[in-house]
C-alpha cells in the first residue's frame, strides 16, 4: 500500500475505484496557417466561443449557487474582448483559428500564471476554456464523466474544472483527488457543497493506477493506494472485521469525530495545528477541518452583551460543550479579554481612558476585579473535571513577569496547573526568558503584538500596510519570545498562512492555532518541508526589510509552496475575531 | 479627462464577484473604460482578464478613466462597485 499526503478541503472519507479523468486537447500545431478568407475563420472562431460561453451558462444557471459563479466568470473569461481582439489579429495574420485561439489564451495564461493567490488559481479555469473552444473548433467532444456508475468511484485528475464536477453527484463520486489546486480552488468549493471527501494539491494523484482501490481522508489530507480490508473498515465506520465485504462509498461526515493526527514536518516534528474558536458553534468547522485541538478558545461571547457577569453554572456549561469535543486533546482557553474594543458594563476601568487600547485591559482589568477572574478560573476546572481535554488556561495582556507570576499563582488555587500568558506586548517578547520562570508557555497573539509594536491601531483600513504579518520587526519578537525555551505557540492569524506557518516552525513556534479553514493548508506546508527548510526560510525572511521581501526570501526555502496559495479569508472568523 | 481614484475596499479585492460585476458593469456601456494602479499602465475595463491579472487587493487604490457620453455617472457606477467592503 503507498500513501499520498496533500491538503484535506472537504472532510470525511471515501473509498472506491480510481477513475482518472485524463483528457488534454492536443495543443494545435504551431504555424498552422488558414486558407485564405479571415473573415469567415474569425466568424468561425467566434461561433465557437459563443457556443462554449452559452454552454458555460446554461450549466452554472442548472446548478445555482457557488458553481453558478464559477461558471459565469469563465463564460466571461470566453466572451473577453482583449482575448477577441487577439484571435482575430492572428486569424488576420494567417494563423488558423484552432492555432489563434491557443496562442491567445496563452498570452493571458502566462500573466496570470504569475500572479498570487487567487489569480494563478484561475489558470485551470483558462485552460478549461480554452480546450472546450480547441474542442469546438476541431470537433473533439469534450470529455464526459460517468454520470452514473454501479459503484462510488473516487475521481483523480490533474485539476477538475468547475463545468466536470457540475453536472455530477455525490451518489456516483465518493472522493475527489486532484493534484494541482489551492484554497480557493473549485473542487475544495464544490466538493463541500456536495459533501464529497476531497484532497487537493496532492503530487503523484495522477499516477494512481486506473481502477486501484483507493481510500481517501478529506480531513487528514491522506490518500491510501490499495488498502487492506481492515484498514478501509476501521476508517469507514470502524465496523467490526469480518463484518462481510467491505462497501465502496463515504462514511458520513455528521457523526462524531475525533481530533485529527497530528501534523509533521517532513521529517517528523510534530507541530500540532489547532484551532482559534469563540465558542461552541464553531467546534464543528475545527474538527471538520482536522484541527488537533484549540489553540485559543476567545470566551468574550459569554460576556458581551449583558449587565452583569454570567454565573458560574453558566459557564460551566457553555465550557464543557467544547471539552466534550475534545477528549485527550489540547484546549487552550483564554479568560476574558475585555477592555479596550469590548468594553464591559460590569468591567468599567477605574478612570476615563482617552486610549483604552493603551488602557485597562485584559489581565489589567483584573487586578480591580479579581472575582470575575478567579470565578471563570473555577468553571474552567469545574467543566474539566468531567470531560477530558488537555486545559490550559491563559491570560491576555500580559507584560511583565510580576503579572505573569500573579496570575499563574490564580491559576493554581483554581486547581489549575497548566497555565500561560499572551505575549501581544513587545515588552513582554523582549522579555520573555524573565517570564518564562513565571508561566508555563506562551501563545503569541500577533495581531495584537503587531498592534503594539508598530504603535498602529488594528482597527484603521488606512494602517493596513503596518499589519503585515511578515513584518521582519514582527518575526523577530516571535524568534525572542521562542528563544526563551518554553512551548510557545502562534495563535494570531498569521498562522494562517502556509508560508508563514513554516516560518513560525523555522522561529521556534511549537503549536500554530488558526482559523479552522486554514488548518489543511498549514498542514499540507508542514509536512511537505523539513524543519530545517523552515529554520532556512525563518532566518532569510528575517534578513529582510520589508514584508513582500520577507515572503519572497522564505519562499527560496520552501519549494513545496514555489505555486505559493495564499490562506483563505475567513470572513466569518474576521468578523468576530476580538484581539488575539 | 474623467477619471476616479478609488481604494477597493472589498475585501477580496478586485477578483472573484466584484470583479465579474465591475467588468460586466463597464462592457454594458458604449464608451471605452479603463483601470490603472497609479502611475501603472491602463487595461481595458470591460476585459475579466485584464483585470483579474492587473491583481489588485483590497486596501490598494486604482485609478478609472472613461471619456465621452455619460462617462461621469459610469464612473461613479464602477468607483461604488469597488467602494463596498
Amino acid at each position: 500500500m503507498t500513501t499520498l499526503t496533500g491538503a484535506g478541503v472537504s472532510p470525511g472519507t471515501g473509498y472506491g475505484a480510481a477513475f482518472l479523468l485524463r483528457f488534454k486537447i492536443a495543443e494545435p500545431a504551431a504555424g498552422s496557417r488558414h486558407d485564405g478568407d479571415p473573415v469567415a475563420e474569425t466568424a468561425r472562431a467566434e461561433a465557437a466561443v459563443a457556443r462554449v460561453a452559452a454552454t458555460l451558462e446554461e450549466r452554472g444557471v442548472a446548478c445555482g449557487g457557488e458553481a453558478e459563479e464559477v461558471l459565469r466568470a469563465q463564460a466571461m473569461m470566453a466572451l473577453d474582448p482583449e482575448l477577441s481582439a487577439d484571435v482575430a489579429g492572428l486569424i488576420d495574420a494567417g494563423v488558423a483559428a484552432e492555432r489563434a485561439v491557443y496562442d491567445a489564451f496563452l498570452r493571458f495564461r502566462d500573466v496570470l500564471a504569475e500572479g498570487r493567490g487567487y489569480v494563478a488559481e484561475r489558470v485551470a479555469d483558462l485552460d478549461d476554456v480554452r480546450d472546450r473552444v480547441i474542442a469546438e473548433l476541431t470537433g473533439v467532444p469534450m470529455p464526459g464523466l460517468p454520470g452514473e456508475a454501479e459503484a462510488p468511484y473516487v475521481l483523480v485528475a490533474h485539476d477538475l474544472s468547475p463545468a466536470d464536477t457540475a453536472t455530477l453527484s455525490r451518489d456516483v463520486v465518493a472522493a475527489f483527488v486532484t493534484e494541482r489546486g489551492g484554497p480557493t480552488s473549485h473542487t475544495a468549493i464544490l466538493a463541500r457543497a456536495m459533501g464529497v471527501p476531497a484532497v487537493v494539491a496532492c503530487p503523484g494523484a495522477t499516477s494512481i493506477a486506473e481502477g486501484t482501490m483507493v481510500l481517501v481522508d478529506g480531513t487528514a489530507g491522506v490518500i491510501m493506494v490499495g488498502p487492506d480490508e481492515a484498514e478501509v473498515r476501521t476508517r469507514l465506520n470502524g465496523s467490526a472485521p469480518g463484518a462481510g465485504p467491505v462497501e465502496t462509498g463515504r462514511t458520513s461526515t455528521g457523526t462524531a469525530r475525533t481530533p485529527a493526527a497530528p501534523a509533521r514536518t517532513a521529517d517528523g516534528r510534530r507541530v500540532p495545528l489547532l484551532a482559534n474558536i469563540g465558542g461552541p458553534r464553531d467546534v464543528a468547522a475545527a474538527l471538520d477541518n482536522g484541527a488537533e485541538g484549540v489553540g485559543l478558545f476567545r470566551t468574550e461571547m459569554l460576556f458581551l452583551d449583558r449587565e452583569d457577569s454570567p454565573s458560574l453554572e453558566e459557564q460551566v456549561a457553555v465550557y464543557r460543550e467544547v471539552f466534550e469535543a475534545f477528549p485527550g486533546a489540547p484546549v487552550v482557553v483564554r479568560v476574558l479579554d475585555a477592555g479596550a474594543d469590548k468594553p464591559l458594563p460590569f468591567l468599567r476601568p477605574t478612570g476615563d481612558e482617552p486610549n483604552p487600547a493603551l488602557g485597562e485591559r485584559g489581565i489589567r482589568l483584573f487586578r480591580t476585579y479579581p472575582d470575575v477572574l478567579t470565578t471563570q478560573l473555577q468553571a474552567l476546572a469545574r467543566a474539566a473535571e468531567d470531560t477530558s481535554p488537555l486545559l490550559q488556561v491563559m491570560a491576555p495582556m500580559v507584560a511583565t513577569a510580576d503579572e505573569a507570576a500573579w496570575f499563574t499563582a490564580l491559576a493554581r488555587e483554581a486547581g489549575l496547573a497548566g497555565a500561560g500568558v499572551m505575549i501581544e506586548v513587545p515588552a513582554a517578547a523582549l522579555r520573555a526568558h524573565d517570564l518564562a520562570g513565571q508561566t508555563a508557555f506562551f501563545s503569541i497573539g500577533t495581531n495584537d503584538l503587531s498592534q503594539y509594536a508598530f504603535a498602529a491601531d488594528r482597527e484603521l483600513p488606512s494602517l493596513a500596510p503596518l499589519h503585515a504579518p511578515w513584518h521582519p520587526a514582527l518575526l523577530d519578537l516571535i524568534a525572542l519570545t521562542a528563544a526563551a525555551g518554553i512551548p510557545t505557540g502562534v495563535c494570531g492569524e498569521a498562522a494562517a498562512d502556509p508560508a508563514l506557518a513554516c516560518v513560525l516552525t523555522g522561529l521556534g513556534a511549537t503549536t500554530l492555532s488558526m482559523t479552522p479553514t486554514a488548518v489543511p493548508w498549514a498542514r499540507a506546508a508542514l509536512a511537505g518541508h523539513t524543519v530545517a527548510q523552515c529554520e532556512a526560510a525563518a532566518a532569510a525572511a528575517r534578513r529582510a526589510a520589508a514584508p513582500e521581501d520577507a515572503r519572497e526570501a522564505a519562499l527560496v526555502h520552501l519549494p513545496g509552496l514555489a505555486e505559493a496559495v495564499d490562506a483563505p479569508a475567513d470572513p466569518v472568523a474576521r468578523g468576530e475575531a476580538g484581539p488575539s | 479627462m474623467p477619471e476616479r481614484k478609488v481604494v477597493v475596499e472589498s475585501e477580496v479585492g478586485l477578483h472573484a464577484r466584484p470583479a465579474a460585476t465591475f467588468v460586466q458593469t463597464a462592457a454594458k456601456a458604449a464608451i471605452d473604460v479603463t483601470v490603472a494602479r497609479p502611475g501603472g499602465t491602463p487595461v481595458n475595463a470591460k476585459s475579466i482578464l485584464s483585470i483579474l491579472a492587473l491583481d489588485v487587493r483590497s486596501g490598494e487604490t486604482i485609478v478609472i478613466h472613461a471619456e465621452g457620453e455619460d462617462a461621469d455617472r459610469l464612473l461613479d457606477e464602477l468607483a461604488a462597485i469597488v467602494s463596498v467592503p
